[in-house]
């Protein structure tokens, strides 16, 4: 690693309406050197990587690139002087292929025409420079995994120069299997000299990749360490302040299951092949797969959302066909979608409207007032742990773990009886992943029934007293809770088969 | 926001961040507000009698037509919709109620009952198309002011023939008289501040938080359980009944003509845009729209001062309509 200062920011601040979110940060990297940032919901990790990238102008406090001061007032200035910024929700154009969407805005032009066959070959350099062979310049935005579109995102960065290269929790929307061919990628850059800033709920990941941590919090670095001279234990306390143990909530006895609640036989859709399976009420069932093995079908088939061909689904023992999820609602069924952004969140409308949108449409307002145990906006906010300046604020202002917690307060509003969380804790800091952890328990030994897709699998493993594992639409097999990950991904992938 | 509201969970800094809450939030819906009283003092100043209470109910008057119609629009907006047939619908009213009545009082109720009944078959005809149907919104009600247009053609052979009622009328042109200081409260005000107060009401329950939440992100709201189509279906059949009640009203200012409803949806979509309703939904709000109502009638008011000619008072709403919708992108963008 060249001990050669790439990037100095300091005493950055920023407000938004009045109110400061930055205090003073101080941030330095070096070329060729990953640089982790962690810290928890809304402790300002991406309103900093914004100010670094001409989002948001900094209110007070200086950035210099190679020693020089900088001030950008447009993204295009902050990519002209070398910062690369990959955000979670990616920008490509999905009908166009990989080269157009690399060079888009910018097509190199011969005779006035798009000379695309320059266009492909710098993106055939540009591609294996990084190492990618399994797709080329032509191919379709849209036949690529998430996990391919971010290497387009992240080699069009680099194709723009980028020496800097901001990845905001890039890890979040990759199944475990695909996390090792993005630290292929992002260790290839750092020794082509790029720094990269890497921001990460997974500390597992940050420990595996980076060179040095800077922990915020509350708009302010705690601290900034040394990857090998700390541990996994410190860096927690740092961020949360407090001891965590680490330990998921204790599982729940064998004769505290109740009656089954969510009873699935034989279900067939466009994806899903004869899936049979059956939740108790105080039980949580982990789902496991790959990505695109069908989980995130299965619940959505459940629930009313997409057409079921063939099957019967059973709630409490009655059979039930949802052709709206308005009915799956009504019949006590709750979903928490894995995309927040797309499916969970109105995202211009207030917390509280939020919060109430799903209760609102199976229970009058009449009737709310009257029923017991329906929680307060205020209540909510806390049990969940939201950090928010009020009920009334937009939940598109809200940090990405804090949005998470909007979500799930929807659905404990409607008293659910059975739950089904897709990626429950994706996006969320460790500290609010162990309440949400807590929380879900708790809601087991209350007696709802939870099914739970994560392809986090030491969650998967930790939380879940069973654990269905899909492998390409169909039910491949099922582990106790406690099984280990080698287990579960040789069902995953289909291994296990072959093996027997 | 200080240190200990953030870190503490739930909400941080509620109490000492209300004023603040309020500017802000008159900052981003209230600039119509002030537009509004701007664009008053200034009538005020070029004509001092805009003021008094005759002169200004007279205005009011003049703006409940489109007061209600952008209210009806509003909904159809704040859904992620457009209604561009309530211009026709408007005449539709005025000349049905006209030949059918035939200037004899006792047929008034039962017309007004007919005509609140068509504009509501006529609003779900295009919720179901636009919806259910699935036909862009846009074309749906293209293609129904297309039709509406026609229809009135055909059954007037190009002339309206009969008459209105003289309790018909008095309906848009009377009031309660005998009021100490302003004389007459006209009934047109009346009704205009009764549908406002109304739709307030409607966007706070339960049914205009769905809509407004359906206009933002249909597939959350959809997963949320909301009937999207159906909440989507009412706000058409609330423009098409209250573009019944602006006819109604309309009826009794002007003569009867194929002329009278001619633009109005689009002095209403201005309207709602003015006061920062989202082309696309999910943002606005309803009052705000309603004063963007007032406000463009402030400003036909303040044109005709100037002398300026009714002819160019088009190209005025035109330049506003995209000056306003740049100026909403340019807020939004500047907000992310
Ligand atoms: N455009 C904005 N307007 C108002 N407040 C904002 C805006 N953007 C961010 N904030 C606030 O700034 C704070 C920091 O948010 P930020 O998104 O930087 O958090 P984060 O550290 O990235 O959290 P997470 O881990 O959940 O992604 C939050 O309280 C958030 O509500
Ligand atoms: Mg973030």
């Amino acid at each position: 690693m060249s001990e050669q200062t790439l990037l100095q920011m300091e005493g950055i601040r920023k407000s938004f309406v009045g109110v400061e979110v930055l205090h003073g940060v101080d941030l330095d990297l070096r070329a060729g050197e990953i640089h982790a940032i962690v810290g928890e919901n809304g402790a300002g990790k991406s309103t900093l990587m914004k100010t670094l990238a001409g989002v948001h102008a900094p209110d007070e406090g200086t950035i210099r690139i190679d020693g020089q001061e900088v001030s950008f007032h447009h993204p295009a200035a902050a990519q002209a002087a070398g910062v690369g910024i990959v955000y979670q929700e990616f920008n490509l154009l999905p009908d166009r292929n990989v080269a157009e969407n690399i060079f888009i805005g910018r097509e190199p032009v011969r005779a006035g025409i798009v000379d695309r066959r320059k266009m492909e070959r710098e993106t055939a350099a540009l591609l294996e420079e990084v190492g990618e062979a399994s797709f080329g310049p032509r191919t379709p935005v849209r036949w690529l995994s998430v996990a391919q579109q971010q290497v387009v995102e992240i080699v069009k960065a680099r194709s723009l120069n980028a020496r800097i290269l901001v990845l905001d929790e890039p890890t979040a929307a990759l199944a475990e299997g695909e996390v090792e061919l993005l630290f292929t990628l992002v260790r290839r850059l750092q020794e082509l000299g790029v720094g990269v800033l890497y921001i990460s709920h997974r500390l597992r990941e940050v420990f595996a990749l980076s060179d040095r941590i800077t922990v915020i919090k509350d708009g302010g670095v705690v601290k900034t360490l040394n990857t090998a001279e700390t541990n996994q234990r410190e860096l927690v306390n740092l961020m949360v302040g407090r001891e965590l143990d680490g330990y998921f909530p204790e599982r729940g006895a064998k004769d505290d299951l109740g009656d089954v609640r969510l009873k699935v036989s034989g279900l067939s859709t466009a994806l899903l092949r004869d899936v049979s399976f059956e939740v108790r009420a105080g039980e949580i069932v982990g789902l496991a797969g790959l990505q695109g093995s069908g989980r995130t079908e299965i619940a959505r088939a459940v629930f009313g959302a997409d057409p079921i061909a063939d099957g019967t689904v059973e709630i409490d023992g009655k059979a039930k066909r949802f052709k709206h999820p308005r009915q799956a609602v009504k019949a006590g069924l709750g979903f928490i979608t894995e995309d927040r952004k797309a499916e969970g969140l109105a995202l211009a409308q207030s917390i509280s409207d939020n919060m109430l949108l799903a209760v609102r449409t199976v229970m009058p307002s009449r009737k709310r007032r009257s029923t017991p145990g329906l929680m307060t906006v205020k209540e909510l906010a806390e049990v969940t742990e939201l950090r928010a300046r009020g009920p009334e604020q937009e939940v598109r202002f809200l940090s990405g773990g804090n949005q998470q917690k909007v979500v799930l307060s929807k659905w404990l509003e409607t008293q659910p009886g059975i739950l089904i969380f897709d990626e429950p804790t994706r996006g969320i800091d460790v500290g609010a992943k162990a309440g949400i952890h807590d929380l879900i328990r708790k809601l087991a030994k209350d007696g709802v029934a939870v099914l739970m897709i994560s392809s986090e699998l030491p969650e998967l493993i930790g939380m879940s007293d069973r654990i269905l594992v899909m492998h390409e639409g169909v039910l491949a097999g099922e582990l106790p809770g406690g099984a280990s990950e080698p287990q579960i991904m040789e069902l995953a992938t289909g291994s296990a088969e072959v093996a027997a | 926001m200080s240190t200990e509201n953030v870190a503490a969970s739930g909400f941080g800094a509620d109490e000492q961040d209300r004023g603040r809450r309020f500017l802000s939030a008159l900052a981003s819906t209230g600039t119509i507000f002030i537009l509004l009283l701007i664009l008053w003092v200034w009538i005020t100043i070029l004509n001092p009698t805009f003021a008094e209470p005759g002169p200004f109910l007279a205005y009011l008057k003049r703006s409940a037509p489109l007061v209600i119609l952008a209210a009806g629009a509003y909904f159809v907006l704040v859904s992620g919709n457009f209604d561009l047939s309530v211009g026709s619908l408007v005449t539709v009213m005025v000349v049905v109620a006209a030949r059918l009545i035939e200037g004899e009082p006792s047929r008034t109720w039962p017309v007004i009952l007919l005509l609140l009944v068509i504009g509501a078959v006529v609003g779900f005809a295009n919720g179901f198309i636009s919806t259910i149907l699935r036909v862009p919104s846009f074309i749906t009600t293209l293609g129904m002011l297309l039709i509406l247009n026609g229809a009135v053609f055909w059954w007037t052979g190009g002339a309206p023939r009969g008459a209105l009622s003289d309790n018909f009328r008095s309906i848009g042109r009377q009031g309660i008289e005998g009021i100490p200081w302003i004389e007459q409260l006209p009934w047109s005000v009346l009704l205009m501040f009764a549908i406002g107060a109304a739709s307030v009401l409607l966007m706070r329950a339960d049914f205009g938080r769905q809509l407004i939440a359906t206009g933002d992100n249909e597939r959350a709201a959809r997963l949320s359980g909301v009937r999207v189509d159906r909440v989507r279906i009412l706000a058409f059949v609330l423009s098409g009944v209250l573009a019944a009640v602006a006819g109604i009203l309309l009826g009794g200012f002007g003569g009867v003509s194929a002329q009278v409803g001619k633009g109005l949806e689009f002095d209403a979509i201005t309207a709602c845009v003015l006061g920062g309703v989202v082309l696309g939904g999910g943002r606005g709000s309803v009052v705000a729209a309603m004063a963007g109502a007032l406000t463009l009638e402030a400003l036909f008011t303040w044109l005709n001062l100037q002398g300026i000619s009714g002819a160019l008072e088009d190209t005025v709403q035109g330049v506003i309509i995209i000056g306003a919708v740049g100026f909403a992108a340019y807020r939004l963008r500047g907000a992310r």
